[in-house]
């Protein structure tokens, strides 16, 4: 008889798995992002479960409530949401998927057949060791990373912004602009 | 997981299925057109690997170096996540489409 640890590992393993599944096989994009958040949420549960409560939680909030908004956000601002049905077309599946399940064999055989130590894991809470480490061993890369953060989002909005016409001057300026219909000469690339 | 419920949980159903999880990743990041279901195989990809270092940390007696990789991960992801996003939108505005069949124009 499987303890309740093991029915619930396989419960959030199967919808992690599920939901990667359906990013990888869906046919539309709107559904594919949602069944990432269902994968998402998942790997979350999978982190509280292993009594990882800070990444769990980090992961909820960051993952799911910022980088997942955002996708959903793009995929409404780059799609004709009328002929959502068939958005998310595959090719190449035909070299592609084998080559995956070469390397997913490979893994998942290294994974398997290693002799793992069986050591008994001990739960605690990890956030105060956690702050400890982020300000001791870590702070280095924990000061990058705040540099990191700082050049994406300056770097995004470099990158995002959108040229304006100006009908004084004649000339093209930065700048939040009327929508329009068509890009602007000078951001349009003839293919 | 405490240890009264005695689970059969090892540190290899972690890494197993964090492989699949892996697997499933790279196929979609290689078969997909649309750039934003690219990105999403990425996303995929980087779980996987967080699952790994999480799990490693968990079975390594007092060890918590792997969650403060996995919270590594997530900020990085999620910074790569808003330029990769913020570039698909600039080339939306320019091609018109996020196919990457249709940006060929680097092509001679």
């Amino acid at each position: 008889m499987p303890g309740v640890g093991t029915i619930v590992f396989y419960a959030l393993a199967a919808l992690v798995l599920a939901g990667a599944a359906g990013v990888a096989f869906s046919r539309n994009i709107l559904h594919a992002a949602f069944l990432l958040l269902v994968t998402l949420v998942g790997t979350a549960g999978l982190y509280l479960f292993i009594g990882a409560d800070f990444v769990g939680v980090a992961q909820l909030l960051i993952y799911v409530g910022g980088i997942l908004v955002l996708l959903l956000f793009s995929v409404l601002l780059t799609q004709r949401i009328g002929d959502v049905r068939v958005t998310n077309l595959a090719m190449g599946r035909g070299i592609a998927v084998p080559v995956a399940l070469v390397v997913g064999l490979l893994l998942v055989t290294v994974a398997g057949l290693t002799p793992w130590p069986r050591t008994e894991p001990v739960a605690a809470p990890t956030t105060a060791r956690l702050g400890d480490a982020f300000l001791r061993e870590y702070l280095l890369p924990f000061e990058l990373v705040s540099l990191v953060l700082l050049m994406a989002l300056v770097g995004a909005m470099a990158i995002a912004r959108r040229a304006v016409h100006d009908t004084t001057t004649g000339k093209w300026r930065d700048g939040p602009g009327p929508s329009r219909t068509e890009a602007p000469a000078e951001e349009r690339f003839t293919s | 997981m405490t240890s009264s419920t005695a689970t059969q949980i090892g540190l290899g159903h972690f890494l197993v299925l964090s492989a699949l999880l892996f697997t499933l990743g790279l196929i979609t990041a290689s078969t997909r057109r649309s750039a934003i279901a690219i990105l999403m195989g990425i996303e995929l990809m980087l779980n996987a690997g967080a699952i790994n270092f999480v799990a490693f940390s968990h079975f390594s007696r007092g060890s918590i170096d792997g969650q403060v990789f996995a919270v590594f991960v997530v900020v990085l992801a999620a910074a790569e996540a808003v330029v990769a996003l913020a570039i698909v939108l600039a080339v939306f505005r320019g091609f018109g489409s996020v196919d990457s069949d249709a940006m060929t124009t680097l092509k001679e």
